[in-house]
């Protein structure tokens, strides 16, 4: 403990020119107080969530279209779960389902049990699917006000990550390969000739020989309009020899693809996850290559890795004909009449690798843009050019992967399978020989936008390969948080003690600032909708352990103020000439947490967010929070003595 | 305030932090890092069986069902088990944790998975960049900051003590084995941030007392400078180990090498503050004219 010799009093944290000696009580900074207790009622309300720790609950979804999860059924469940014994606290519905609350995880589980043999039948396909979750109990109006809990990472609750890659290489490939074929479309259309060539890609540019440097000037003519800058780069070379030219694609050109193919196989993706059955899963997309899955609650990995490379599909066929023989057709709803069609499948969605939703540039109705593959693009041709003037209908295909329920040895096992669902989504009249491109037309707007996402969603556009997984177990996962918050608790407790002996007084001000400060930083990590994770907790217990540095700081030099000038000169010293200090220690710090949150995914991103967050907040609390308390405490009085 | 003689042991300090570096880096070199899953890639599959259970047995079961080749250890107590498994040239082992959970759980009753990590070896050299990247962007990031807001003679201070504590750091897991995965990574950028935090504290009252200090050579300046820092980086220093020692010990296993690195980067790094940078200063002839403050911002500049 110091004590000030000179025995001076005044005013210790008024504003410049308050520092009078022994002057009365000041009311200035009376909007430091009005700011802090707004930001502690805000950080209070925000940070409050977390504390209503979530029931446990089933969630109930439909598993089939005709189905759906209304309030008569979740009421007959709830009736249903009493008569097993199982007492439900409430259920509600979600914007995908229903929610039953239950009193503990051993009545999740039964429950679970329960319900599911109860909606999916013997021997039949599943109908609802039943997911354990996690219900949050915040009171409607704080969620009102968007207070929710932080979400919790797969660490802390269990469940299965992945990190899928595209192939770039091959979706590159791929989408060039067409391009050629489109080329010979066109130069065909022109009665250009060209040489043949298996090699024409190489890499990222297309090669293409003639006979005659004439011919090759035709041939640029003739695509010099389609294959231009900023895209492609058109040179005009020797290919084997002969004549020739090279399209090199442009960076702009293969992001684009690149950029498509991910959307694309990141719209397939959604949907198989959504098959699964899993309360929220998590499908992202993971720098320009990749795509991260996140699945909670799921532990066993094998199935789901199986089921998500599952893709839906398209087959094209012709309407029947008048003389078409009977075998050859078969008959399907569409719009409500029946469409006959001709069996034979001229082309399957398997060969398009682009479908957007457009314009028709003469008439402006909308249409459907669709581009195949290269051996789409010839199948396509040579089956449409002979049936000019006739229908031609999409059969949309998914390959629903159905669980059916069996009883084996005695024991109720799902076990997975998959059928396909077919339907006619368009049916329209074939206008022209079709090749490598072509466009549906005849649909309404929204037909139109629906049918282009379908064939995207039907497509895969490069194959994807798990880079990395990580599936932690629901008991590690628990023990976890556990461990976490213990660590978080200890340290805190042991850094308050260790403050209120070494500051007394201001020891106690730190406190309040540092547990503030822990306040705000959960406040402000459930408000942005941060997952928290363990390498999060541990940030959170380093920042603990930091954010007392500035009120550290504040004090030492308080402390040596004192020795040369009166208490409150020595305080608002203190304050004053310790800031920069602290800004500049933290902006530093503050640095290099942002630079782990550029580089760092998955562990390193939750350390780093939860550093870069607590940095910022404890520069409040420790500064403007802590001196406002000390105002409290020492301001409207003759202060004597200062315990520091 | 302490009058501690500082930078009169200053050349037993450089002596110690030499022997230190080289150490660290011999450590390095001849040793090696023990890179773990998340840098070499790989599968590592964590297991907990409802009994004791002994390791030869588990290794049995995984070589008669033909999945050899892989270390097997118990970790924490003798209940769990850790296997990992060598990322194989060409062929894919996204399956293979699936593998080992479901032939351990055939011959084994009760056991529970906890952990599966599979890591491709892109990812893992991928990683290894990124991270090493990411050490040069913060060092020259804050070389230029502290540029900007102090001087060169500054920056080289503060980097001089940061490359050292990097090296310390690193050098310690090499002479233990102990393995260093994406965590301990993090741990070694935040021993960044707090060193640095500790370095310009102590930098900002050298300068300060370099500019109202009417007399006492550089090496009084310093000294005292260090003197006035010191309660404050040992109690700065002290909650932070205190609240290191509670993850260390509460943590769990999946925590421990990060609050491991973290714990010896702030140790060193409260010691780098005092005798790296401030040694370097001091070799570099820091005087008041480095420090002199410009004619006409110097009302607004003073501290």
């Amino acid at each position: 403990m110091r004590t000030s010799s000179s025995g001076l009093t005044g005013n210790l944290l008024g504003l410049t020119g308050s520092r009078t000696r022994g002057a009365a009580p000041s009311h200035i900074g009376a909007w430091r107080y009005v700011l802090l207790a707004i930001v502690i009622s805000i950080g209070g309300l925000y940070a409050s969530p977390n504390l209503f720790p979530p029931d446990f609950a089933v969630q109930v979804t439909a598993d089939n279209a005709e189905r759906s999860v209304d309030v008569e059924l979740l009421a007959e469940l709830e009736q249903l779960l009493d008569e097993a014994g199982i007492a439900a606290s409430g259920s509600e519905r979600t914007t995908d389902g229903g929610l039953i609350r239950l009193a503990g995880s051993e009545d999740q589980l039964r429950a679970s049990a329960v319900l599911r043999d109860h909606l999916n039948l013997l021997g039949e396909e599943r109908q609802y699917v039943v997911a354990l979750n996690l219900a949050s109990t915040t009171p409607e109006w704080l969620r009102n006000l968007g207070g929710e809990p932080m979400a919790l990472g797969l660490d802390l609750k269990g469940g299965a990550h992945f990190v899928l890659q595209v192939d770039m290489e091959q979706a590159l490939g791929k989408r060039l390969n067409d391009e050629v074929e489109k080329i010979k479309d066109m130069l065909r259309e022109q009665r250009v000739r060209y040489r043949r060539a298996d090699d024409a890609v190489a890499g990222n540019t297309i090669r293409m020989g003639f006979v005659t440097a004439d011919l090759r000037d035709r041939a640029i003519r003739v695509i010099e309009d389609e294959f231009r800058q900023p895209n492609y780069l058109l040179d005009e070379t020797n290919v084997d020899g002969r004549p020739g030219f090279t399209i090199t694609v442009q960076e702009a050109r293969i992001d684009e693809i690149e950029s498509n193919a991910i959307e694309q196989n990141l719209t397939g993706l959604r949907n198989r996850i959504n098959q699964l059955g899993v309360a929220e899963p998590l499908v992202q997309k993971l720098g320009g290559s990749r795509i991260a899955i996140d699945l909670p609650g799921v532990q066993d990995s094998a199935d789901a890795k199986r089921k998500i490379n599952k893709f839906a599909n398209l087959e094209f066929r012709l309407v029947a004909a008048a003389n078409d023989r009977p075998s050859e057709i078969d008959e399907w709803p569409y719009e409500g009449r029946v469409v006959k069609l001709n069996k034979r499948v001229i082309l399957t969605g398997d060969r398009v690798t682009h479908a957007v939703q457009g314009r028709d540039p003469d008439t402006g109705l909308p249409v459907v843009n669709v581009t195949l593959d290269s051996q789409g693009g010839e199948m396509f041709h040579d089956a449409t050019a002979p049936n000019i003037g006739r229908g031609m209908s999409v059969i949309f295909i998914e390959h629903k992967p159905i669980v059916t329920v069996e009883e084996i040895d005695g024991e109720r096992v799902e076990t997975h399978g998959s059928r396909p669902e077919e339907r006619v989504i368009s049916v329209a009249t074939i206008a022209t020989a079709l090749g490598y491109t072509f466009s549906i037309t005849g649909l309404p707007l929204q037909e139109a936008q629906e049918l282009a996402f379908l064939l995207r969603a039907g497509a895969l556009a490069a194959p994807m390969y798990i880079v990395e997984e990580r599936t932690v177990g629901a008991s590690l996962g628990e023990e976890n948080i556990q461990r976490g918050m213990l660590a978080v608790v200890v340290g805190f407790i042991l850094v308050l003690v260790f403050m209120a002996f070494y500051y007394k007084v201001f020891g106690l001000v730190a406190d309040i600032a540092l547990t503030l400060n822990l306040v705000i930083l959960v406040a402000v990590m459930s408000l942005l909708g941060a997952t928290l994770t363990l390498p999060g907790i541990a940030g959170i217990v380093l920042t603990v352990g930091m954010a007392v540095d500035a009120n550290v700081l504040i004090f030492s030099r308080i402390r040596e103020e004192l020795k040369t000038s009166a208490p409150a000169q020595a305080v608002q010293a203190g304050y004053d000439r310790a800031f920069l200090t602290i800004l500049d220690a933290n902006v530093t710090t503050l640095f290099v947490a942002l630079i782990l949150l550029a580089i760092g995914s998955g562990p390193v991103a939750g350390f780093a967010v939860t550093l870069s967050i607590g940095i910022v907040t404890s520069m409040f609390t420790a500064i403007f929070g802590s001196r406002a308390l000390v105002h409290l405490i020492y301001g409207s009085r003759r202060v004597e003595k200062v315990l520091i | 305030m302490t009058t501690f003689d500082f930078m009169g042991k200053r050349h037993i300090a450089a002596g110690i932090s030499s022997l230190l570096i080289v150490v660290a880096i011999g450590a390095a070199i001849f040793g090696g890092l023990n890179p773990g899953l998340d840098f070499t890639g790989g599968v590592k599959v964590e297991v907990g069986f409802p009994d004791a259970v002994d390791i030869e047995q588990v290794r049995d079961v995984l070589v008669a069902e033909g999945l050899d080749s892989g270390v097997v250890q118990h970790y924490g107590s003798e209940t769990d088990v850790m296997i990992r498994m060598p990322p194989v040239e060409g062929v894919d082992q996204s399956a293979l944790g699936n593998e080992i959970a479901a032939a351990l759980g055939r011959n084994f009753d009760g056991v529970q998975l906890r952990l599966s990590d599979f890591v491709g070896p892109s990812v893992g050299e991928e990683l290894t960049e990124s991270g090493g990247l990411a050490l040069l962007v913060a060092l020259g990031a804050v070389m230029i900051y502290i540029m900007w807001r102090f001087t060169g003679k500054f920056a080289v201070g503060a980097v001089a003590a940061l490359i050292h504590d990097v090296i310390v750091v690193v050098g310690a897991f090499a002479v233990f084995q102990w393995s260093f995965n994406l965590p301990e990574l993090a741990a070694l950028l935040a021993v960044i941030g707090y060193s640095l935090n500790d370095t310009i504290v102590v930098s900002d009252r050298i300068r300060e007392n370099f500019r109202t200090l009417r007399r006492g050579t550089p090496v009084e300046i310093v000294n005292r400078s260090l003197n006035q820092t010191l309660g404050r980086t040992l109690v700065t220093s002290l909650t932070t180990l205190m609240v290191l020692g509670a993850l260390l010990l509460a943590g769990g296993e999946q925590i421990s090498g990060f609050a491991t690195a973290l714990s010896i980067g702030v140790v060193v790094g409260t010691y780098s503050s005092i005798y790296v940078a401030a040694n370097v200063l001091l070799a570099m002839g820091i005087s008041k004219q480095d420090l002199a403050l410009p004619e006409r911002e110097g009302v607004e500049d003073a501290p």
